[in-house]
């Protein structure tokens, strides 16, 4: 079995089906990794694995029931007992909230039958010696370099009892370089999303990382306070990736959320910005391309096993700085008379503007350039108030030029706020989100000036 | 209920996958290698409002082979579990270990990795405490009882909405290495929640209480009355958040506070656990999770907190979620001092980082949390020691003119170095000449480590002790999860730094 092509695997865990429905997903994984630290490397890897889901479907008296059941390495003699164990649970469970028919309709993969696309360390064949040369020239230069590069291939095959025969490749590569002084008392980071590694260059980031660790030989002390900020593409992506995933929307219908409208309802429609902003995902999106339908292995508050194989069209979440859309399931979409809008697999920020970074640090008077976020985490869920560090650089910018860093802070802010007091917004750019890097890759984003950004208090963390 | 090893987990050809992998890693030349091969069922059970909102049942398989070659570090895993595919996984891990070696070169480095010895543990097996493996239980029991509790909570007035989940792990591993060293091991872990949302529809104000019962290195018995009193932790908490919704604003300031169990295990998590880390501190997590103020050269020396401070690694504590009988190297279970009356005196190791730093014996931190994953230094049950002759949590509260007493938590955060922290919590109670008057709302204590357990006044009694913890500790890269425990009793805190999170958020 386990050399069996997972589009048979998918047919005949369905043929053994004797639920009412059942939704089969394949995914074929694999992966290659090189982590180093004071350059040098420190682990490495490569991995390949393969689960099976099958999610059975029993309708009853009083609904219908759904049972969901994960394996890995699944071989010959485990399909029946998995196929079995997803039915059992499905008549444990009770009537789910969220069933509804199994999709129909979608058109089959042509790829469908075809083996699985794989990675391996072959990806590294000519990152491999350019970080060894990168490692080289940090050591003459008296940085240390730390980082990690990940690359992952998963081919998903969805097959339903109401005929659905799909299929994606996702590819999914990172790498994150951070830059030290010997003493650590200087740090700095840069970080690209890769589908390939054929576009990264580890020297490249290197020498960008030494300009950074020069800025930070100027050191300056500024306490707490509300400061003019310049947030870079990463670090907008980390915020706005935390209001998606809180853009349900029954919970901001059931009144829980920084999205519900006083008195009932949600604020679909109400303007979160001045500025022009578009918040939008898009399978299709160059450079960020996910899987154009639904794959949900389990049901949750954005996600419904019955919907499996539903189109994800590309979206607006906020249109011309209105919010638009929250994220819906069939389910939810019928409880709150909202559109259907399936989650998403990419993030895309658009504020019309066309400045870089460099020339919006260029037009600031006075004002703090930040380098990335870290260690987000909810406070208060009504006003969406997220908590968090500063990391790997903040720079004192005076008159157009940054003139030394400045020490960490601790923030307090809302990203749902600082939509409505940003006054600029840059060039839209591809970017890897800092703190949620190992989870969303796939994110393009513009640099967003805050005239007033809360620095709650100084860390004296690097 | 003295259970045994699962027996189609010993079905596995656990030593037979083991000696092919092994026998191709000394052919090729390594100088150490160990296999692994682990089953690892994960299931979540959730509801809202009540109702059945998904759930999941996933069962991960497969094995892993790390080998020391040339001095460096190689790894693979694999999923099929035959002679041909474990000598070929062995294969991979040491060409990834000359991968290694050849950047290494490249970057003129000479380091070497070289671990530390361990004495040879032949044919062990561990199970851990538990009376009833969850997984024995049929799922529609589950369902009903979370369904009870969700409707207990529902039916009480000023309930919107009732969220419910149990989360359940059975873990299974084995380990074989060069050295002669054979664990065969399992465990069981379980983490009931139910959370109480309350909404004025009116002035669209929303808030939520959660159960504050602590993720469990126990059984199916956790939910049935053995180590926690559900019935009256669910009938407290309609009432208290009633009055949490009609408490007032806190006003930001500096209060003295007693910190419940609840919330405390959190912020030695943050502030200790992972402060602790040896290889953080060396600045092998640097580029991720950071490193550590608790650097190398300050062991022995650093004060870390008042001279009551006592706190311990332990992975032999009873129903802990890190403990384990054997790592993941191969060391045997051990607890020792980390913080001895306030001073740094020992860190979380492996065997790698035991030997590079000349610290002899690994204490056994090492974890892999799925066989695609390499181990890493990873964090015991940190927890703080009561004194023995040390106060009620009422009589702590007793010893505060005014302050605020925090229970269960909620939001946390803490910088890279494990400087600077904030954390929130379920329940606020203000302290008024020692006696509680009623929640506060909006609270958040924001503190440096160092500062915030310098000004730790007073440890409460065994009686006030609880094993607090989580199910979902991240480190490393690739990304891992982890389990662990920390005991800690109440504990009084002077002067701490109190946010008032409204206004933070410029309300």
């Amino acid at each position: 079995m386990s050399r069996t092509k997972p589009h048979e695997i998918v047919e005949r865990a369905l043929e053994l089906s004797t639920a009412d429905g059942c939704v089969v997903i394949a995914d074929e994984e694999s992966s290659a990794n090189l982590r180093w630290a004071g350059n040098a490397l420190t682990t490495n890897g490569v991995t390949r694995g393969r689960t099976l889901t099958v999610i059975a479907t029993v309708d009853g008296g009083e609904g219908t029931a759904s049972g969901v059941v994960t394996r890995s390495a699944v071989t010959a003699a485990d399909l029946e007992p998995l196929v079995r164990a997803a039915e059992a649970a499905a008549r444990g469970a009770g009537p789910a909230e969220d069933a509804q028919p199994l999709v129909t309709g979608t058109p089959a993969s042509p790829d469908f039958a075809d083996g699985p696309a794989e990675t391996s360390s072959a990806v590294f064949a000519d990152f491999a010696p350019a970080l060894g040369e990168a490692f080289a020239r940090a050591r003459a230069g008296g940085r240390e370099l730390y980082g990690f590069a990940h690359h992952q291939l998963v081919s998903t095959y969805v097959g339903t009892s109401t005929g659905l025969r799909l299929r994606h490749d996702q590819p999914n590569g990172t790498l994150e370089l951070n830059a030290k002084s010997p003493d650590r008392q200087r740090s700095a980071w840069a970080g690209r999303a890769t589908r390939d590694f054929k576009d990264v260059d580890p020297t490249v980031l290197d020498a960008e990382l030494a300009v950074r660790l020069g800025w930070a030989e100027r050191r300056i002390e500024l306490p707490a306070g509300r400061y003019e900020t310049l947030l870079p593409p990463t670090a907008v992506a980390d915020l706005l990736i935390y209001q998606m995933w809180s853009a349900a929307a029954r919970d901001a219908a059931e009144g829980r959320t920084v999205f519900s409208r006083p008195g009932g309802g949600t604020r679909v429609g109400d303007r979160l910005s001045p500025l022009p902003l578009t918040l939008r995902s898009d399978p299709d999106a160059p450079g960020l391309e996910s899987a154009p339908f639904v794959i949900a292995h389990s049901s949750g508050d954005d996600a419904s096993v019955f919907d499996n194989g539903l189109p994800v069209p590309a979206t607006e979440w906020i249109a011309n700085g209105e919010l638009a859309r929250l994220t819906t399931t069939r389910h939810s979409a019928a409880l709150t008379g909202l559109p259907l809008s399936p989650a998403f697999g990419n993030l895309i920020l658009d504020g019309g503007g066309d400045r870089s970074l460099e020339e919006m640090v260029a037009g600031t008077e006075r004002g703090l350039l930040l380098t990335c976020l870290w260690y987000i985490r909810e406070v208060d869920p009504a006003t969406l108030l997220l908590t968090g560090l500063t990391r790997d650089g903040v720079y004192l910018v005076e008159d157009g030029q940054v003139v030394g860093e400045v020490n960490n802070f601790r923030f307090n802010e809302s990203p749902v706020d600082l939509l409505s007091r940003a006054t600029e917004a840059g060039r839209t750019e591809r970017t890897l989100p800092r703190e949620w890097g190992d989870w969303f890759t796939r994110a393009a984003m513009p640099a967003l000036r805050v005239p007033d950004f809360n620095m709650s208090s100084v860390s004296k963390g690097v | 209920m003295p259970h045994s090893i699962d027996a189609a987990f010993t079905a596995l050809p656990l030593r037979a996958l083991a000696d092919a992998a092994l026998a191709r890693a000394r052919a090729l030349g390594a100088e150490h290698a160990d296999f692994r091969l682990e089953r690892i069922r994960s299931a979540s059970w959730r509801l809202r409002d009540a109702k059945p909102s998904g759930g999941s049942d996933s069962t991960d398989l497969g094995f892993a082979v790390r080998v020391v070659h040339g001095g460096s570090w190689g790894f693979a895993s694999g999923v099929d579990l035959t002679m041909d595919a474990a000598a070929k996984v062995a294969s991979q891990a040491v060409a990834m270990a000359k991968l290694s070696a050849q950047v290494i070169r490249a970057a003129g480095s000479d380091e070497r990795v070289e671990l530390a010895d361990e004495p040879v543990h032949a044919d062990k097996t561990w199970i851990s405490a538990y009376d009833v493996d969850p997984f024995g239980v049929p799922d529609s029991e589950k369902a009903a009882l979370l369904a009870d509790w969700s409707a207990r909570l529902l039916a009480a007035e000023g309930v919107a909405h009732v969220d419910a989940s149990l989360l359940a792990v059975h873990e299974n591993k084995f380990y074989a290495d060069t050295s002669g060293t054979s664990t065969t091991q399992q465990r069981v872990r379980v983490h009931p929640q139910l959370t109480a949302v309350a909404v004025d529809a009116t002035t669209g104000e929303f808030d939520s209480m959660r159960t504050i019962a602590p993720p469990a290195g126990r059984g199916w018995e956790y939910l049935t009355g053995t180590g926690w009193d559900w019935g009256a932790e669910l009938e407290r908490i309609p009432g208290l958040l009633a009055e949490k919704m009609r408490a007032p604003s806190v006003e930001a300031g500096r209060y003295d506070l007693v910190v419940d169990p609840s919330n405390l295990w959190l912020t030695i998590h943050e502030s200790i656990g992972h402060a602790t880390e040896l290889d953080r501190a060396l600045g092998y997590e640097a580029a991720y999770a950071g490193t550590s103020f608790a650097t190398f050269d300050q062991l022995g020396a650093l004060k870390y907190g008042s001279s009551i401070m006592n706190v311990t690694g332990d992975r032999t504590a009873e129903h802990g979620l890190a403990t384990i009988g054997y790592d993941d190297e191969g060391v045997a279970a051990q607890s020792w001092d980390l913080v001895k009356d306030g001073t740094l005196v020992g860190y979380q190791l492996d065997r790698r980082i035991a030997k590079l730093t000349g610290l002899g014996r690994s204490n056994g931190c090492a974890y892999a949390d799925s066989p695609g994953h390499v181990p890493v230094q990873r964090m015991a049950n940190v927890s703080l020691r009561p004194d023995p002759g040390g106060l009620s949590t009422e009589d702590l509260i007793g010893g505060v003119e005014r302050g605020i007493y925090v229970v269960g938590d909620r939001s946390w955060s803490i910088d890279m170095q494990r400087y600077n922290f904030q954390f929130t919590g379920q329940r606020f109670f203000r302290i008024e000449n020692g006696r509680l008057a009623g929640q506060l709302r909006d609270v958040a204590y924001q503190a440096t480590t160092t500062d915030f357990w310098g000004s730790m006044e007073k440890v409460g009694g065994p009686q006030t002790y609880v094993l607090g913890g989580a199910f979902n500790c991240g480190k490393a890269q690739p990304g891992q999860v982890a389990s662990v425990s920390h005991g800690c009793p109440s504990a009084l805190f002077r002067d701490v730094n109190i946010l008032n999170t409204t206004q933070e958020a410029g309300r």
